[in-house]
Formats: C-alpha cells, sequence, structure tokens
C-alpha cells in the first residue's frame, strides 16, 4: 500500500504503479527506483539503483535451486516468486520438499498480497501531493528503508558498509543529478568489502529476513 | 519524468530482475556462486539501504534540506530499536513527521 501511495505522488499512474508491482515484484527496488523517478532523476539511474538491490535475487536463486525441480516452464513461473521472505522461509526447511512448498506457499501469498496492497494505495489517494506531506506520510519512506536496513548493522563489516553508504551519498547529493548518490554509494560495498568475512563469521549470523 | 521514461525504468528493472531471480533455477542449478559475488551481494544492500535512507530524509527534488522527515526517522530508530512490528515502525514515523511538521 506504501508503494502504491509513493508510486503515485511521484507521478506515476495507478497502471504503471502496478505494473512495477507485479513484474518486478521486489519491494525495496520498486522503492529505490521510484524515490529516483520522483525526485527527477534518469531512467538509467532508476534502473541501476533497482539492479543493484535485487543482484540478492541472484543468491536466492543460488539457494533455492535445488529445491526447485519440475519443468523448465514451472521453474520459469517460480523464479518470479525468488524474494527475500519466501527464499528464507524455503532455506529454512529440512529437505527439499518442504522447502519448494514453503517457497511457493510463502511466495504466492506475498505476491498476491504485495499486488492488491498496491493497487488499493494507487487507487485510494491518487493526486495526494498534500495529504502526502500534511500527513506525513513522506515520513514514512526512510522509516521503510531503515527498517530494511536495521537488521544488517549488528554485524561490524554490514555497519562499515552502511556508513559507507550513507557518507558516498550525502557527499554526492549536492553535485550530482537525483538518482546518482544512490547508485554511487553502492561502491561503499568496497568498504565492507575490504574487512574479510572475518568479523562477519565470528558473530555466525545472517540476517536476512 | 515522462511515462515513457517511467515504462522503460519499468522494463528495464523487470527484465534484469527477473534474469537475476531465474539464473540459478533455470541454467547453472545449484553451483555456488563465486566468493566475491556472494559478498558483493551480501554487502550491496547494506551500502544501498543506508544511501537511500539519507536521501530521503535529507533531500528534496535533489537539493539538500533538513525538515521534519529527520524527526520521523528519529522516531523510526527508537521504534527499531524495542523491535516493533514494521507498520508500528513506519507509523510512529509517519505520525512524528506530521507532527513536526504542523509544530
Amino acid at each position: 500500500m506504501a508503494f502504491g501511495i509513493t508510486a503515485t505522488d511521484a507521478g506515476l499512474s495507478p497502471w504503471e504503479t502496478t505494473a512495477f508491482s507485479t513484474f518486478v515484484f521486489g519491494g525495496s527496488a520498486q522503492f529505490a527506483a521510484v524515490d529516483v523517478i520522483g525526485d527527477g532523476g534518469a531512467a538509467l539511474s532508476a534502473i541501476v539503483a533497482g539492479l543493484l538491490l535485487n543482484l540478492r535475487c541472484l543468491a536466492y536463486g543460488v539457494v533455492m535451486a535445488p529445491a526447485l525441480v519440475g519443468p523448465r516452464w514451472k521453474r520459469a513461473l517460480w523464479s518470479q516468486l525468488m524474494v527475500d521472505q519466501p527464499a528464507a522461509l524455503g532455506a529454512a526447511q529440512p529437505n527439499p520438499d518442504l522447502a519448494r512448498y514453503a517457497y511457493l506457499v510463502c511466495g504466492a501469498y506475498l505476491f498476491v498480497l504485495w499486488n492488491v496492497a498496491t493497487v488499493v494505495g494507487a487507487i485510494a489517494l491518487p493526486d495526494a501531493g498534500d495529504v502526502v506531506t500534511d500527513w506525513g506520510l513522506d515520513g514514512g519512506i526512510p522509516a521503510i528503508f531503515l527498517a530494511l536496513l536495521w537488521p544488517r548493522l549488528r554485524q561490524p563489516d554490514q555497519r562499515r558498509t552502511a556508513l559507507a553508504g550513507a557518507a558516498i551519498a550525502f557527499a554526492l547529493v549536492p553535485f550530482t543529478p537525483a538518482g546518482l548518490p544512490v547508485v554511487g554509494a553502492a561502491i561503499g560495498a568496497a568498504a565492507g568489502w575490504r574487512s574479510r568475512p572475518a568479523d562477519a563469521d565470528a558473530d555466525g549470523e545472517t540476517d536476512r529476513p | 519524468m515522462t511515462s515513457t521514461a517511467t515504462v522503460a525504468v519499468l522494463a528495464g528493472l523487470a527484465v534484469g530482475t527477473y534474469a537475476f531471480k531465474a539464473a540459478a533455477p533455470l541454467t547453472f542449478g545449484a553451483r555456488p556462486l563465486p566468493d566475491w559475488l556472494a559478498r558483493l551481494t551480501d554487502l550491496l544492500p547494506a551500502a544501498l539501504f543506508a544511501a537511500l535512507v539519507v536521501v530521503s530524509t535529507l533531500t528534496h527534488e535533489g537539493e539538500l534540506v533538513a525538515d521534519a522527515r529527520i524527526a520521523g526517522l528519529g522516531a523510526a530508530a527508537i521504534a527499531l530499536e524495542r523491535q516493533a512490528p514494521l507498520v508500528v515502525v513506519i507509523l510512529a514515523s509517519v505520525a512524528t513527521t506530521a507532527l513536526a511538521r504542523a509544530l
């Protein structure tokens, strides 16, 4: 629902908004791309920012691939559900059959819920410009990103990466067009990278939602 | 942004994202990612989420600004520290932003 409101506020039609939720189906990347669009950034910046965020779907695919057995067309269809929660739930199951089942149920549920909520948000509050600022709805967006970031901050290397990303984005804002600060911040990943996984392994957690 | 550009973003993001999602299930199966790529996919979201927090809190139309959203972000941080559910985190931020703006 938050995505529906955010996207229409950024100037997208309800159709475009819903198409994002159906065809991209990756919450954080959708928010990132629409944030860039709303700030008047270039299309390429929006795409790159979104794709960098969704690079993690590649890792989820590797984790889930052994469980997703079946004809090619089924695997192709199932892959669209490859987002945080279904992959995490699937990976937590003791055997491949249960993993596939958990992944599909969670994924289908999330897909339907996400799309219905998007439509409601997009149609309930179209052209909501003043409402968005008067009700403080623009304050909800940073909260969503902070909540996504939060569990990662427990690991030292993730924390360093986040700090570097924030600093780079802050420094780039006055000098670059909208969208580029976010893309540029990806370089911040190098900061966490240089401190090898040693400390990540030390507390032995993976904080995927 | 024009509608054509929006559709371009939609198409680019949808195709690229799907390629990431389906790469392993459709092609190279369960072979693990090379170390460097696994580490990159693990770290990139932290850098990007942090950048998005900064940009969505402190900028308006490409300029640095300080406004009520900072108070909202503070409220969100407090809610997260207390392990509040996501809905509560968002509502705390929204309500605080609205309140700070009205004052």
